[in-house]
């Protein structure tokens, strides 16, 4: 019985935290829109029964979803969102690698400290460091300002409104949701395989490759993931910092949402970004799962 | 005792031209103000099985460290073949170790960790493969060559991690307690074995080991250590036989210690150890001043014990049985002096146990000869 309430508290959360708010997001994006409140039609009439339901039910098609597929900025905003999100986890992953591997090698005392550098970032609201990197980035911004000062550039350069802006804001977000599992990976690698591997005829480098990139492949995975799937369908950054150049499929998200008020092609966007993102969430359980057996 | 039988005897530390392996000469090493390995010089010669003998944390896995080359020596310098190695990296040095915490990489198959070396050497791909299968053989793990560390037990990790250190069949091997997870009867095998194979190989071994008798089995030389120093390097007999202090012949197997002040005539030394009691008699080649302290070791298999007082024995001390330890082929009885002085006395079992002589609160004879024990400084 204890495991039975054990298995299922998860599930109870599962379904109404996440199953019941998608049902309802699927209902609305095979519905119509209306000018109503809420503004959408079919509503359900629980009222008239069974004849209610199927009245209903009967009234639900796939047309938002054709229109979708029809028209071709949504394949170009989805396909640009996998492209940002894609080019931004590698980038995270280049720079925060680093950084993890250098905190696992830091003097014992420096670790607290250098772990807590890293998730201080969250004690300031997020909108709040986007905006700053506007200030930061911008035409007249500190970047360039201290570049022109320095004679690096003699003209300003344009990251606003670029994807490069959004490349820098998705990196810098993100890094930490990367930084963190992989440093709790490599903390745990027993140096004595590193010279093992050595004591074997690896030189450092070698040894590097052969053991220590695989002993933090675990981390380097989830790390990935927890950059690529909140990435994907980011918007508070694109809007921000991308300016009307970039197309990130949130965005557009937001705009049918609130500009448009048509209520089931946002949720006809969010359906199918949710699908596009199953299957990298489930790449995600497998490897968490496959860390859990081989430590097990 | 390896090198015995009608081999020529095996000796390279007596022999002055021969050239030692490995030298450490003064060699220190502090981790921080602790000093871990204290001036230590010590030749270990090609084709030996030195085995290394000590407390915990008396320096055994520094010492080993720094001959694979994780550990630089603080000062002093450590040569291999005449060469000072302290500028070579560990993996340019022809030497490999095997870890106490075995360090299998857990990510590789058994089969993998074992080939890990070889592969790194760039042979062809049968031969490495022909070799895995050997070291597999030997360590009767081809059962379980597919498995990944964390599938194995811990006898065959340390299996694993022994055949993956022999596989390079390196120049000087380093085993830290290689066998001590395994049971006698492998543990035996696996010795016999690893002397096969150096003796096929001519590999040197230096190998640590908390097992005396194993290191009694297999070593040409055993090395006592306390805190960072070597105490005594000497052949596996001499120092069960010979110790040269009563640290050494406390750490080495069972021995009675009787401390009393000697007085010396020739090669003969009286030991008065307490009131109303004979004295002891011993023999030795050392020197003691008269009245000087000093201890009678005597190993318990040497003290025979007796209803009568035997006549043909020097010496001959009568005690009551306190206790006896039965340990299947032999018993140990602990007889106590007047004196509160405990002996211990080892007999074979020759006959079973219903039938022993003696029992609890007997008055027995303890006697030896004058040169069973020896005699050490305090
Ligand atoms: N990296 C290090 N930093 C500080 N002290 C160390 C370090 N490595 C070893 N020591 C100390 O040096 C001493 C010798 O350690 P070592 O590992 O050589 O002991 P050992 O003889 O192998 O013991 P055991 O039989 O328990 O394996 C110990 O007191 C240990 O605490
Ligand atoms: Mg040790």
């Amino acid at each position: 019985m204890k495991r039975f309430t054990l298995i299922f508290i998860p599930y109870i959360w599962l379904a109404a935290l996440f199953l019941v708010p998608f049902l309802i997001v699927v209902k609305i994006s095979l519905s119509d829109t209306a000018l109503a409140i809420p503004p959408y039609k079919p509503a359900l009439d629980l009222a008239q029964g069974w004849a209610g339901l199927m009245a209903f039910l009967g009234d639900l098609d796939f047309e938002n979803f054709t229109f979708l597929a029809e028209d071709d900025l949504y394949w170009k905003a989805y396909l640009s969102s996998l492209k940002i999100a894609t080019i931004s986890t590698i980038l995270t992953l280049l720079i925060g690698y680093p950084i993890a591997y250098s905190m696992t090698r830091a003097a014992e005392e420096w670790r607290p400290t250098l772990l807590m550098l890293i998730i201080l970032p969250f004690w300031t609201s997020f909108l709040i460091r986007v905006y700053s990197w506007m200030g930061i980035l911008g035409q007249e911004g500190l970047l360039n300002q201290l570049l022109l000062w320095l004679h690096v550039i003699s003209e300003p350069l344009k990251i606003m409104n670029t994807p490069t802006a959004v490349y820098i804001g998705i990196v810098y977000t993100y890094l930490p949701f990367l930084v963190l599992p992989i440093y709790a990976a490599l903390d745990k690698l027993d140096d004595n395989l590193l010279e093992a591997a050595e004591d074997l005829g690896c030189s450092r480098f070698k040894a590097f490759w052969l053991v220590t990139i695989p002993l933090s492949m675990n981390g380097i995975v989830a790390g990935c993931f927890l950059v690529f799937i909140p990435a994907l369908g980011e918007f508070v950054i694109p809007s921000l910092l991308g300016g009307s150049q970039t197309l990130m499929i949130g965005k557009v998200l937001w705009e049918e949402f609130f500009s448009n008020r048509d209520w089931p092609v946002a949720s006809a966007v969010a359906v199918i970004l949710l699908l596009i993102l199953i299957i990298p969430i489930i790449l995600f359980q497998r490897n968490q799962q496959k860390q859990r057996e081989s430590e097990g | 005792m390896a090198q015995n039988g009608n081999k020529q005897v095996f000796s390279p530390w007596t022999d002055p031209s021969a050239k030692p392996l490995i030298q450490f000469k003064n060699v220190t090493k502090k981790f921080g103000e602790f000093v871990a390995i204290d001036d230590l010089s010590i030749d270990i010669f090609e084709r030996e099985f030195f085995a290394l003998l000590g407390p915990s944390g008396c320096g055994k896995t520094t010492l080993m460290r720094m001959l694979a080359g994780f550990e630089t020596p603080t000062t002093g310098t450590i040569l291999l073949s005449g060469q000072d190695i302290s500028p070579i990296p560990p993996n340019k040095r022809a030497v490999n170790m095997m870890f106490q915490s075995y360090a299998l990489f857990p990510h590789l198959s058994i089969w993998d960790n074992i080939a890990f070396g070889l592969r790194r050497e760039g042979g062809s791909k049968d031969a490495i493969a022909a070799r895995v299968e050997d070291m597999l053989r030997l360590t009767r793990l081809t059962k379980f060559a597919r498995r990944k560390p964390h599938q194995i037990s811990g006898g065959q990790r340390q299996r694993v991690a022994l055949a993956r250190s022999l596989a390079k069949a390196p120049k000087l091997l380093l085993l830290d307690e290689p066998l001590g997870a395994l049971d006698k009867k492998l543990r035996q095998d696996t010795q016999f074995e690893l002397m096969d194979i150096q003796e096929k190989t001519g590999t040197t071994f230096v190998i640590v080991t908390h097992d005396q008798e194993e290191a009694m089995t297999v070593a040409s030389r055993v090395a006592v250590m306390d805190e960072g120093r070597m105490i005594q390097v000497d052949t596996p007999d001499r120092i069960y036989e010979a110790p040269n202090s009563v640290y050494v012949a406390d750490f080495i197997g069972e021995v009675n210690i009787i401390q009393g002040s000697a007085s010396q005539s020739g090669d003969t030394v009286d030991i008065t150890f307490a009131e109303g009691q004979p004295t002891i008699r011993g023999t030795t080649d050392k020197k003691f001043a008269n009245g000087e302290k000093i201890a009678f070791a005597i190993r318990p298999e040497k003290v025979s014990i007796s209803a009568e007082k035997p006549d043909d024995m020097e010496n001959a001390l009568q005690g009551k049985i306190l206790d006896i330890a039965y340990l299947g082929n032999i018993s140990t009885y602990h007889v106590e002096l007047p004196n509160g002085q405990i002996i211990k006395s080892q007999i074979a079992n020759t006959r079973r146990i219903s039938r022993r002589i003696f029992t609890w609160e007997d008055t027995v004879w303890v006697s030896f000869t004058d040169t069973a024990g020896i005699l050490l400084k305090v």
